[in-house]
């Protein structure tokens, strides 16, 4: 649905957006990520059309974005960044205008004002002014504003900030719901969001794509995917540690807490992310030779955090392989 | 053609509702009214003139509006940047032209309300003498026109910042050219300086001049021409501030 060949975009002499390609399919819940100032918004101003590119192309649907506006633009809901509405208005009459510019009229409109007024829970604050509403209210305003005219491709600038966990957990469950039928676009700065809701993920820094991937993907990068995680008691730290280093596929075993106590965790890394298999069996041969008590042993996932810091801060290492 | 309509409306009506949602547009009527009778009775001296024509209601629009018509459209789209709207707006599918055209409408037809309201001093004129009702329909067609052109005039600086106060105080700034290249004491320097051409170059393109026919009961199409372009030239530059904008 969404397709982006070489994008590009400068403000003056700062290079926003650097030659970024991609595409996202039906279906699809595609997650921006990056720190603060990488492009993010730019990007996706370029895809809605309110910002011109410097170069490359963007289609949406067909529809060529800059020779096609208003077909492409038929197309879109958007939510841009800190989902800004009319203070002046009340959401019912804010909420017809956004309805009549998609080209609803008399009882369509209605009908398509009453549909996203349920779907977004704005029943209570129907005819209040836009001014006395809370800051989650007037998100879930603009957010209604977007699929108004149930869109075929959505594009979230950042959906959740602000809101609270409640809040949070019902956005997240309503794009998950709607990316089924549609291509989604949504960033965040929220990692867990990435990983609860988004069936690809890009991280995207100083303009350039610098990762991507599914969230699982993007994960298993990350330098404590499958590292072994142990607990054992009734032991010296020393001994356990020793033990373990001897192990074949074990490139090294490092405390991580527990020095001196009864409990001592051991955290045991792989030689290469292939021997993830061999190494669990040989720890639990270990294990059974040595009789230890173990109170806890699991595999980590590896976590997305990590490697967001690793990708985009790379002088301050925490290891991606 | 239909669907362009369509969007030009609904953005008008959300102006205009906009307008109306506030206290905002009631004070403007009340002052626009007061300063309107004011001016006529007190300073215009309508009664002292002992004449049935509203030369002394109209004679002061160009001063009023020089203030007024800014007032009421310097939000427009400053209000738009600073709320952040216009991203919304503009990524609508409609032209940005409809939506230039929509708001510019809205305000015009605001400022036309204000200028009907002021229907008491038309009675006033009929009931103590027998002015010539089309001079005096003609006064308040070529008044419109004028509020429209300095509403255009708003519309261009008003997109060009998110400070509603930059943009009255530029479009002010403007208005008042307009005014002073056609006001008498300039044009009897300009005069006195033995530059004719130059002064009737100066003058033709001033408000005061073309206003001058209309409140004599003239339509000059010349002058029609003069508030038709510079409408026109002031909303097509507000488009180019706007793209522009958006281009970086």
């Amino acid at each position: 649905m969404i397709k982006v060949e070489n994008l590009t975009r400068t403000f003056g002499p700062k290079v926003a957006v650097n030659n970024v390609s991609f595409s996202v399919g039906r279906g699809e819940i595609l997650g921006f990520l990056g720190p603060n100032g990488a492009g993010k918004s730019t990007t996706m101003r370029m895809i809605t059309g309110f910002i011109p590119p410097t170069g490359g192309r963007i289609s949406v649907g067909d529809h060529d974005i800059i020779e096609e506006p208003i077909a492409a633009k038929r197309l879109v809901g958007y939510l841009p960044e800190n989902a800004p509405s009319y203070t002046d208005m009340t959401v019912w009459q804010f909420l017809n205008f956004a309805a009549e510019l998609r080209g609803f009229r008399g009882a369509a409109r209605a009908d398509a004002v009453k549909r996203v007024v349920d779907t977004c829970f704005l029943n209570n604050v129907v005819h209040q002014s836009v001014d006395t509403l809370s800051k989650g209210y007037r998100h879930r305003l603009c957010f209604a504003q977007s699929i108004i005219h149930d869109p075929q491709v959505l594009i979230m600038d950042e959906p959740t900030d602000g809101l609270d966990p409640n809040q949070k957990h019902e956005v997240r469950n309503l794009i998950r719901r709607m990316g089924e039928k549609k291509a989604i676009i949504f960033s965040t700065h929220i990692l867990e969001e990435v990983e609860a809701v988004c069936t690809r993920a890009i991280i995207i820094d100083r303009g350039t794509i610098v990762a991507s991937g599914t969230p699982a993907d993007l994960k298993a990068r990350s330098e404590n995917a499958g590292v072994l995680s142990i607990r054992v008691s009734g032991l010296a730290s020393d001994q356990i540690r020793q033990k373990l280093e001897d192990l074949a596929p074990v490139k090294r075993a490092a405390l991580a807490g527990g020095e001196g106590s009864s409990l001592v965790h051991v955290r045991v890394y792989p030689k290469s992310r292939e021997q993830n298999g061999e190494l669990r069996s040989a720890v639990a041969d270990l294990v059974a030779r040595e009789r230890w008590r173990v109170e806890e042993m699991h595999a980590e996932e590896g976590r997305l955090d990590e490697v967001f810091r690793s990708i985009t801060m790379p002088d301050t290492r925490v290891g991606v392989r | 053609m239909n669907e362009a309509l369509g969007n030009i409306t609904a953005i008008a009506k959300r102006e205009l509702v906009s307008y109306f949602s506030s206290p905002v547009a009631y004070v403007f009527l009340v002052i626009f009214l007061l300063m309107n009778g004011f001016f006529t009775f007190m300073a215009g001296g309508f009664f002292e003139r002992g004449d049935a024509s509203l030369i002394a209601f109209f004679i002061w629009h160009p001063w009023l509006y020089l203030f007024l018509v800014p007032a009421a459209g310097m939000r427009l789209w400053s209000e738009e940047r600073r709320l952040g709207t216009m991203e919304l707006l503009l990524t609508m599918p409609i032209a940005p032209w409809q939506a230039i055209a929509g708001k510019f409408v809205a305000s015009w037809l605001f400022l036309g309300l204000a200028l009907l309201l002021t229907f008491p001093v038309w009675i006033t004129v009929n009931y103590l003498g027998s002015p010539d009702n089309g001079v005096i329909i003609c006064g308040y067609f070529g008044s419109f026109l004028m509020a429209g052109a300095y509403l255009a005039i708003t519309c261009m600086t008003s997109a060009m910042t998110r400070n509603q106060v930059i943009a009255f105080i530029v479009s002010v700034v403007i208005c008042l050219f307009l005014i002073l290249s056609g006001w008498p004491p300039v044009t009897q320097l300009l005069e006195s300086l033995d530059m004719p051409t130059i002064r009737d170059l100066a003058a033709s393109f001033s408000v005061m001049t073309h206003f001058d026919g209309f409140q004599k009961g003239v339509v000059a199409f010349r002058s029609l021409v003069y508030f038709g372009t510079v409408i026109g030239f002031c909303l097509f530059t507000t488009g180019v501030i706007l793209r522009t904008h958006r281009a970086g």
